[in-house]
């Protein structure tokens, strides 16, 4: 294995659609944005390409990864299509950080994208559902909001998680994205707001919830040698992580929780894990990183976290499977105002607001989850962040983490049945 | 499927409808009929037309699977079919407000995840019987079975046990 950088990144605006590009343009405009940004990188110089999108159904295309690979003049260079339910666009990244690790190539361009506005919402969470057993889970009233808010009614019997807790991820994450103009639903909410929202599955609310989105996303990695040559502040991607689960949540044993390096087995003496209330997978991804990256405690060595907030339960489960806080300590961990980004006015009391912000750019509950790009749009955020250049791409500098040197980027599918982990760290 | 006067082209049967001019939005549809089999998951759904529940209990490990699993996940080894407990527990529950396409007539459903004594995994359904207001975590159900089976998983639902 070799040393493999982030060079440079672009996102399109994530919307709810966009009737008048399709696929193959929304990632031209992401890509044409990512070269201009190192202009010394020449086409010659990428070897391929690997793609991302989640759904055939959203797309009524079979192989569209096909398409925009000639569409970006990429053809007859390697190319592959990645496909891993939500955690697509994080498998796609670490897909082309296996070209550069391996040396199978130099330069590697990552895209991704989903047009998800070409049926209704709820053919929409119909065909998503479909990611689930179509024998034994769909056919019940397949439908992941209701998957996802059985998992948090049992967090909260576990270990007293509120709804309170749950809509101050909410608040959080869209008050974020008022300062990124990438996002869909940047706004000023409410903790009362979150829960007075009508009801979608309980305990979740329509704030408690990431919306369908059109949009794109690219990245370009690459070995040290173009690196060095073609960007100024490459992002060294110093440790990729994964993990799986069972495709029926209720197969999940009932067993011991996988241990981080800081954690012990005397915190979980009681704890039956992973059950339905964590994400196993997650915990695995986050140890496989943290191992690659050196990390022992990482509540210390990060210094920002882009996670797949799906949910806001989601989130406050992630806390935990990466080792934030322990176990069942999520719901206290947001209300301590840790994960809030330092300098936002949030309308709440936090304690420790901004000790490490999770979701500075609004997560996918304020950007959207165009299910193919959002992977990769974390890749983007957290390469911003990490060359200091959020001001230069957002057009403001209010999400910009101080001095950053760690960042950890999480993308995750189904029920948890897919999870990437993946690090990238500051050159200095 | 219907007569059209193009004849047999199954494209041309689409009658053109137009939702936009400037970008062009055409209705389109997309249909796809299967021979779905069940496969050596059969006498599962067998077992809910004759009113039983069946798990898959380990024949090495002895690891007792609420689902259908020819193969145990933690030895390797196979599994025989073996029936479930007739009462059972809530181990988690939503109520349904809004649902996939295909469900949202059914709005609001009670999902559940059942837990049974002695049994190592859990169970989805669906709660019927009961105001969704009253369902709890821990709540004792049973198991109902359908009079005329469809040979689908939704061949079993729960209900309530009365306490008293
Ligand atoms: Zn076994």
């Amino acid at each position: 294995m070799r040393p493999v950088y982030l060079i440079s990144g672009g996102v399109t605006k994530f919307a709810k659609a966009h009737p008048e590009k399709d696929f193959r343009l929304m990632v031209k405009e992401a890509y044409d944005y990512a070269l201009r940004d190192i202009p010394a990188l020449t086409p010659d110089m990428i070897d391929g390409a690997v793609g991302s999108y989640f759904s055939d159904h959203f797309t009524r295309q079979l192989k569209a990864a096909s398409m925009v690979q000639d569409y970006l003049g990429l053809c007859p260079k390697p190319s592959k299509r990645i496909e891993g339910g939500g955690a697509t666009g994080g498998l796609c990244l670490q897909s082309a950080w296996e070209a550069i690790a391996s040396g199978r190539m130099e330069c590697c361009v990552a895209f991704g994208f989903e047009t998800m506005s070409r049926v209704s919402t709820w053919k929409g969470n119909e065909f998503i559902a479909l990611a689930s057993d179509t024998n034994f889970d769909f056919p019940i009233g397949g439908f992941y909001t209701g998957y996802y808010a059985m998992m948090v009614q049992r967090h909260m019997y576990e270990f007293g998680t509120t709804v309170e807790q749950m809509a101050m991820v909410s608040v959080k994450n869209h008050i974020n994205a008022l300062y990124n103009p990438y996002a869909q639903k940047a706004k000023r909410l409410t903790i009362e707001q979150v829960r007075q929202a009508p009801m979608v599955a309980t305990p979740l609310t329509m704030e408690d919830i990431c919306t369908m989105s059109d949009g794109a996303a690219v990245c370009i990695l690459a070995s040290e040698r173009i690196a060095s040559r073609v960007c100024d502040r490459p992002v060294h991607i110093t440790g990729v992580g994964s993990g799986s689960d069972t495709m029926r949540m209720a197969d999940r044993p009932h067993g011991k929780v996988l241990l981080l390096p800081h954690e012990q087995e005397s915190d979980y003496a009681t704890l039956r894990y992973p059950g339905v209330h964590s994400f196993r997978g997650g915990r695995m991804a986050a140890k496989l990183a943290y191992h690659m990256a050196g990390i022992q405690d990482p509540r210390e060595e990060l210094s920002f976290i882009e996670l797949h907030d799906a949910y806001t339960s989601s989130e406050i489960q992630t806390y935990e499977d990466l080792g934030l806080c322990k176990y069942g300590e999520g719901g206290s961990f947001v209300e301590s105002g840790i994960p809030f980004m330092p300098g936002i006015d949030y309308g709440l009391s936090l304690p420790q607001q901004g000790r490490l912000p999770v979701n500075p750019s609004g997560g996918l509950l304020a950007c959207g989850h165009p299910v193919g790009a959002t992977g990769l749009m974390q890749a983007v955020f957290a390469l911003w962040q990490l060359q200091g250049a959020i001001e230069k791409h957002l057009g403001n500098g209010m999400l910009q983490v101080s001095r950053p040197r760690r960042g950890l980027i999480h993308s995750h599918a189904g029920t948890g049945t897919y999870i990437t982990v993946t690090i990238l760290e500051a050159v200095t | 499927m219907n007569e059209s006067p193009e004849g047999s082209d199954p494209l041309a049967q689409h009658r053109v409808e137009i939702l936009s001019m400037d970008p062009l939005i055409l209705r389109d549809r997309y249909e796809i009929e299967y021979r779905h089999s069940y496969a050596q998951d059969t006498p599962f759904f067998l077992g809910l037309s004759k009113g039983e529940l069946l798990g898959s209990r380990c024949t090495q490990c002895r690891y007792f699977y609420a689902t259908p699993r020819r193969h145990c996940m933690e030895c390797g080894h196979a599994t025989t079919w073996e029936r479930l407990p007739t009462t059972a527990r809530i181990h988690t529950f939503t109520v349904c407000y809004y649902g996939s396409e295909r469900f949202l007539k059914e709005t609001p459903y009670v999902l559940i995840l059942v837990e049974f004594e002695g049994v190592n995994t859990l169970f989805l359904s669906r709660l019927k019987g009961v105001d969704p207001e009253q369902v709890r975590i821990g709540m004792p159900v049973r198991p109902r079975f359908a009079k005329e089976p469809t040979y689908t998983v939704t061949d079993v639902w729960f209900e309530p046990i009365e306490q008293g």
